[in-house]
């Protein structure tokens, strides 16, 4: 499928997004409290926080559905905020949006609904059948072209919200919870397809969520927003491997493995003192076999694992020391090969 | 019943039918767009407007608060101006349409509010203007609600026509009173029944199965 953004030839350094101290009340309550964040092009940029962290405001903001109380907002280059309903029409042609409810019109087919965004640009009716099938055939749905959107499962539905939101050629890709209803292998599966069209068209997507395991699948970058602000933003990996704040740490959760309660209550009763140890690259899968050469006897592995996150081995253990072995010996090899060394536990009299 | 009494029945259904079905394409036409304006000029709406809204209202639920018979007269002037007489069918027409208006307004009012707004929001998010929501979203998403609505409004204005009598339109309703009722001829009375049912089971019939091709929810 050729990819013909009017934005394909503009300098790369121009954010596709660009957010500047944006604020926005409702009510009493800073639903935005001084947000500023840049996306480039071709990035995928996860925006993560709890239910009324902020985060639909945000991605509404970008495509002028809501509109900030103060700050900027520059949409390729150009600020948006100042414009009216009329002027931002054409402005939202590049941008694509998906919702977690599909918001798929009803009373038309499945080809229409990807029709429209091309009729509203005012395309005719042959180009937009041609477009309709060629985004059908993208999303894998090209039987369904006839059918009506309650004849489909949700993840078809999706994949016919996704078609819609590329029919025009955006330039940017706002997801909004895209994923929240549907179940964990289709889940899998959009996200793929999102991940998929980034890599093939180049598209630059935003998308928001309260779920790590979206951010985790698809994003590159990960800004975790809490009570209006963004309270921490790197690469997925490393905020990953180190949150630092604690919303980022309760968020992950699941993902991130966690000393269970009754590990350390068995382990505080024995006495044994446990390490949390991080390590992020390849070193993460000899680490522990390492360790337990230099201590001359081996370490034991209490809970923990090695996720690959963005082609990076993201390590997180927690272990327990071979009687006799010296802690600080321990400590200081761990640090030497760049892991972070946090001691939990109950802390024996010996020690 | 005699062949005189028979030809009275046949030509009552055809005025009844007549009042029916001109004032109802009337009340579409006018109600629709009534409709539509509550919907986006009300609170929320695509072109929020209050104080054009709480007008709109006002005078739709001044109109619908006046007793049929008390309009049915009252408005023998503005009859009088438009058809050129105040007693007959056509002359029935204007208040039947003139009440009926507001009541389709209100019923087609609540399918268009029923709209899911995501729906709404999909389209501005793609760049459409209001017209493009109207056109696209509020009237195709509505129209299983806005066709039953219409039903309902034919079925209503049955029941209004037989009112219409008292100016001399006709109707069945006119004939059940006069010859049913005030001439003691049961079989008159019992035959006009029997046509109503069967005329509001028919446009029933019709509505439910036209809701049924539309809607794709």
């Amino acid at each position: 499928m050729p990819h013909a953004g009017h934005g394909a030839d503009r300098a790369a350094d121009v954010p596709v997004v660009r957010l500047d101290g944006v604020v926005r009340h409702f009510g009493g309550t800073a639903a935005l409290d001084g947000i500023s964040l840049s996306v480039r092009k071709g990035e995928v940029v996860g925006i993560i926080g709890r239910s009324g962290a902020g985060k639909s405001t945000l991605i509404r903001c970008l495509n002028g559905l809501e509109r900030p109380d103060r700050g900027t907002i520059a949409i390729e280059g150009r600020d948006i905020t100042g414009l009216s309903e009329a002027e931002l029409q054409p402005l939202r042609r590049r941008i694509g949006m998906i919702f977690q409810h599909f918001n798929l019109l009803s009373a038309k087919t499945v080809a229409e609904n990807v029709m429209l965004p091309l009729k509203i640009e005012g395309m005719s009716r042959a180009e937009r059948r041609e477009r309709a099938a060629e985004l059908l055939e993208l999303v894998g749905l090209s039987a369904k072209a006839d059918a009506y959107p309650s004849a489909l499962s949700g993840g078809q539905k999706q994949r016919v919200g996704i078609a819609r939101a590329l029919a025009a050629r955006p330039a940017l890709l706002l997801s909004d919870e895209a994923t929240s209803a549907l179940d964990p292998e289709t889940t899998a599966s959009i996200l793929a397809l999102l991940k998929d069209i980034n890599q093939r068209l180049g598209l630059t997507i935003l998308l928001v969520t309260h779920e790590m395991e979206v951010v985790r699948g698809v994003a590159d970058r990960v800004a975790v927003i809490d009570a209006g602000k963004i309270v921490e933003d790197g690469p997925v990996w490393s905020v990953f491997s180190a949150p630092k704040a604690a919303t980022t740490r309760s968020l992950l959760g699941a993902i991130r493995p966690d000393l269970p309660p009754a590990i350390v209550a068995e382990l505080a009763a024995r006495g044994e003192r446990v390490l949390g140890v991080d390590l992020v690259g390849p070193e993460a899968a000899t680490l522990l076999a390492a360790l337990s050469i230099e201590l001359k006897a081996p370490v034991r592995l209490v809970h923990g694992g090695i996720d690959h996150i963005q082609g990076q081995s993201v390590g997180r253990f927690f272990i327990t020391l071979p009687a006799g072995a010296a802690l600080p010996q321990a400590i200081a090899f761990l640090t030497r090969h760049g892991a972070h060394v946090e001691t939990t536990g109950h802390v024996p009299d010996h020690v | 019943m005699s062949p005189i009494m028979f030809d009275l029945l046949l030509r009552s259904l055809w005025e009844t039918v007549l009042m029916t079905l001109a004032s109802g394409i009337i009340s579409l036409v006018a109600g629709l767009p009534l409709g539509l304006a509550l919907v986006m000029t009300g609170k929320g709406g695509i072109s929020e407007n209050l104080w054009v809204n709480r007008v709109l209202g006002a005078v739709v639920n001044g109109f619908r608060s006046v007793p049929f018979i008390i309009l049915l007269v009252a408005l023998i002037p503005v009859t009088r101006f438009i058809v050129g007489s105040s007693i007959g069918t056509w002359a029935a027409i204007v208040p039947l349409s003139i009440a009926a208006t507001p009541y389709y307004a209100r019923i087609a009012e609540v399918s268009l509010r029923e709209v899911d707004r995501g729906l709404i929001e999909a389209v501005r998010s793609m760049g459409g203007n209001r017209w493009t929501i109207v056109r696209e979203v509020l009237l195709p998403e509505a129209l299983p609600g806005i066709v039953a609505g219409f039903t309902v409004t034919l079925v209503t204005l049955i029941g209004a026509s037989a009112m219409a009598g008292a100016i001399g339109a006709g109707g069945l309703g006119d004939l059940a009173i006069r010859y049913g009722y005030q001439r003691f001829e049961t079989s008159v009375m019992v035959a006009v029944v029997v046509v109503l049912i069967v005329l509001v089971c028919a446009i029933q019939w019709i509505g439910d199965r036209l809701v049924d091709r539309l809607d794709h929810r």
